[in-house]
């Protein structure tokens, strides 16, 4: 038994240290070069510039709260929301009267400024699971229309021209739910003038 | 369900089928030593590499040798992920300079990523550095899943061998499963992420200039970091002003294709596949959820392949579609239908197809709504993968019981790579037994006498798990630190509890991540959980191996059970779910279902 073993710890260690190597360096190292060399924007985290300023990743989305600009989904990450470093889901549960306080707040919030007499969309008012999500659904989007065409003296088709524009419908046509990106809406928000 | 919702889980599921065949077939090629083309790329090293650690390739093991081999093997690996953790400071590629984690966590990962489980105690991006997500965690995912894939060789070995007790070589199981399987489609899977926007870089996290400042409120700590109290007993705030934000970086996309494909599901972040540097697009999103179950699905026709009788793989892949598909359903279906809470509130829950996902979007990305959370929910726990894309503990009451459920069942539903179906043929064992005592005959599968050994040992094989789970949880909720860890109030912190042990126990890493697990309760039993559930499964297997192969082989006879029938597959099913059931509805009673009847008995009306 014992010979047994000490017969297999030879394979075993050798196994782990040229292994370590090849798919703990070489593979990632590799995947690195590749990556940095077709796809270089993307793969150090498609960060957007305005004016020589970066100003955000396309990917990683930002607290928007201000009235005159979209709205981004509330982000659970801590301690402050939006935090890149430490991405997070709030973890409640459906039940939790805590966590349904905290939606009704947020609903009853929403309703007083939207000047909008339609029903919240989910979206606006649960946090999303990563704390980072960079987008909102369309009728997310529509819903703060009113409100963003008062305080922005813009006319109503204007924004929605902006958000049809920057629409990303389902992949392919097939996957996933169409979006906006709420950094984008925002910079063409700016650029449409205040 | 909307048409687009039921259009893109039918894609799902016909791609999965698409692959199983020659992916299946391709491994089996890897492992019966067939000549294939990627020989000439990888040939050379590899019999390099047995020259070098003296490894006889020719050399046969029995089920003793196959153990050991593993289980050195293992401990090893186990000890190597400890120490690169223990030392991270002092190693290279650590830009944000995190420190060392401590003992009982780094015990906790090493473990976990060891057995294929990948539960993480922590938040990827504060606590691991690159090194250590590289050259600890990637491997392990690898190898650990490569292990998983090996023991089910030779369990395949074991049942077509004749009065031998030769189960094949474990090294070169588990190399060729690495070298020709595993690395190769992880390289490919990791630069088509590459291309949708997974990051992969060596940088330090990077600022940004934020377009509108944000600013909150923060206690305020003296200098020992104690919370400073004003003369009421309030904590002082202070208001911190943010112009700034932090973009994460590192190697990303290398870790997520092989966490995918080795059903490891370790996220790099802490959110796992739901961080949008991890899961960025709807198409990469698709290839993922693929990939948790492309390796598990595809080996059952590689034993098809093996055993010389491919309607065998087929019918057991028949078998875990005809107990995935209803539950996937059903998670969809409670997921879009919302929380009955919010329609009081003025919430719209209602989808509108090319507007809004709808339903409980608590916890969801905007690009993934419903459909694909739900059903990378269900794929990620039907096969030990564990990494998720939605933050299950704020799933609906029944939703959050789909991925609870599929666990229970053993994690034999695709299951991990090589441990699902290695789990499923005990299962099959148990079938055929109890259908030869009802119809009187000796039972057989694949022409090798099943007797009450391998029944026994089949037994301690599946019961083990809800031993274990139902016994850690019962210690967890009576005692103060099981108890303080607990998130939610009332039956939903049970179901934390709960579904924290059944996690570890069965080998699949997601979570109902409220439940602060980081305690040193919660990283020795869950660790000691992790390696009860990985090798007390496994050795049974390999006796079942080793007891299979010394037996003849009897030529099928008019008396003889026919294992590929669509009865057959159905009872195979009903006996998987029966047993979950009777193990534990009354845990899941006290947990989900109660809280289904009581968040809907208050606001359902």
């Amino acid at each position: 038994m014992i010979k047994a073993i000490f017969h297999e710890i030879k394979p075993a260690l050798v196994t782990l240290v040229i292994f370590s190597f090849l798919t703990g360096l070489i593979y990632p190292g590799l995947v690195t070069c590749v990556a940095q060399l077709f796809f270089p924007w993307k793969a150090n985290g498609s960060i957007i510039e305005k004016n020589g300023n970066q100003v955000g990743s396309l990917l990683i989305g930002q607290s928007f709260i201000e009235d005159n600009y979209f709205y981004s989904r509330p982000s659970a990450t801590s301690p402050f929301p939006y935090n890149g470093e430490s991405s997070s889901g709030s973890n409640m549960g459906p039940s939790n009267p805590d966590f349904l306080k905290a939606i009704k707040e947020r609903t009853n919030q929403l309703q007083k400024t939207s000047l909008s007499h339609d029903l919240v969309p989910v979206d606006l008012v649960t946090a999303s699971g990563s704390g980072l999500d960079p987008d909102i659904s369309p009728l997310a989007a529509y819903y703060q229309v009113p409100r963003i065409t008062k305080l922005r003296h813009l006319s109503e088709i204007e924004i929605k021209n902006l958000i049809n524009k920057l629409t990303q419908e389902r992949q392919l046509m097939i996957f996933g739910e169409p979006r906006v990106n709420v950094l984008q809406l925002n910079l063409g928000l700016d650029e449409l003038g205040k | 369900m909307s048409g687009n919702g039921f259009l893109q889980i039918c894609i799902y599921v016909l791609a999965l089928l698409i692959i199983t065949k020659p992916v299946g077939l391709y491994m089996a090629h890897v492992y019966e030593n067939h000549p294939i083309w990627l020989d000439r790329l990888f040939g050379p090293f590899e019999r390099f590499f047995y020259r070098l650690s003296g490894i006889q390739t020719t050399d046969g093991m029995d089920w003793k040798r196959y153990l050991i081999a593993m289980l050195v093997f293992n401990f090893f690996g186990c000890l190597i992920v400890y120490g690169i953790q223990r030392l991270q400071f002092y190693l290279p590629l650590n830009p944000q300079a995190l420190s060392a984690p401590s003992p009982e966590l780094s015990f906790n990962t090493a473990t976990s990523f060891v057995t294929n489980t990948n539960w993480q105690s922590y938040g990827g991006e504060t606590t691991m550095s690159y090194l250590t997500q590289m050259l600890a965690l990637t491997v392990q995912n690898f190898l650990s899943a490569a292990t998983g894939m090996a023991l089910l060789i030779a369990l395949i070995r074991g049942i077509r061998a004749h009065e031998s007790s030769n189960l094949g070589n474990f090294w070169v199981d588990t190399i060729r499963g690495t070298l020709y399987i595993l690395l190769p489609l992880s390289f490919v899977f990791a630069i088509f992420l590459g291309s949708q926007g997974v990051i992969q870089n060596f940088k330090s996290n990077q600022k940004i200039t934020l377009l509108h400042p944000i600013s909150y409120q923060q206690a305020m700590q003296d200098q020992a970091g104690h919370v400073m109290n004003d003369a009421n007993g309030n904590a002082k705030m202070q208001t911190i002003h943010m112009t700034e934000q932090v973009i994460p970086m590192g190697p990303v996309a290398s870790q997520i294709a092989i966490k995918q494909l080795g059903t490891n599901g370790g996220g790099y972040f802490n959110v796992s596949s739901a961080h949008p540097f991890e899961d960025p697009t709807p198409l990469s999103n698709f290839f993922e959820m693929l990939a948790i179950l492309f390796i598990p699905a595809a080996l059952c026709y590689t034993l098809g392949v093996m055993v010389n009788d491919r309607r065998q793989g087929w019918a057991l892949l028949a078998a875990m579609f005809l107990i995935f598909i209803p539950f996937m359903c059903l998670a969809v279906f409670e997921e879009q239908q919302g929380n009955p809470a919010f329609t009081s509130f003025g919430i719209d829950q209602m989808a509108k197809s090319n507007l809004f996902p709808g339903g409980n979007m608590e916890g969801k990305e905007t690009r993934f709504g419903i459909i694909n959370s739900a059903l990378w929910a269900t794929a990620t726990t039907a096969a030990s993968n564990g990494s998720v894309n939605a933050m299950h503990d704020s799933f609906t009451p029944l939703g959050g019981l789909v991925p609870l459920w599929m666990m229970h069942l053993g994690e034999a539903v695709f299951g991990g790579v090589g441990s699902g179906l290695y789990g499923m043929l005990l299962f099959v064992i148990i079938t055929v037994f109890v259908a030869g005592l009802m119809i009187g005959r000796t039972p057989e599968y694949l022409g090798k006498k099943i007797e009450p050994y391998e029944m026994k040992m089949a037994s301690i094989g599946v019961l083990i798990m809800p031993l274990i789970v139902l016994f850690f949880t019962a210690i967890a909720t009576v005692t103060k630190a099981g108890v303080s860890a607990i998130a939610n109030p009332g039956a939903h912190g049970f179901t934390e509890v709960l579904y924290a042990f059944t996690s570890m126990t069965n080998n699949n890493g997601s979570a109902f991540a409220g439940l602060n697990t980081n305690t040193p309760f919660y990283n020795m039993l869950g660790g000691v959980a992790m390696l009860l559930g990985r090798y007390w499964i496994a050795i049974p297997v390999l006796v079942i191996a080793g007891s299979l192969a010394k037996k003849k082989v009897v030529p099928s006879g008019e008396g003889t059970l026919v294992t590929h029938s669509p009865l057959f597959i159905v009872l195979l099913a009903s006996i998987t779910i029966i047993l979950g059931a009777l193990s534990f509805l009354p845990a899941l009673a006290l947990g989900p279902i109660v809280e289904q009847l009581m968040l809907w008995g208050q606001y359902g009306h």
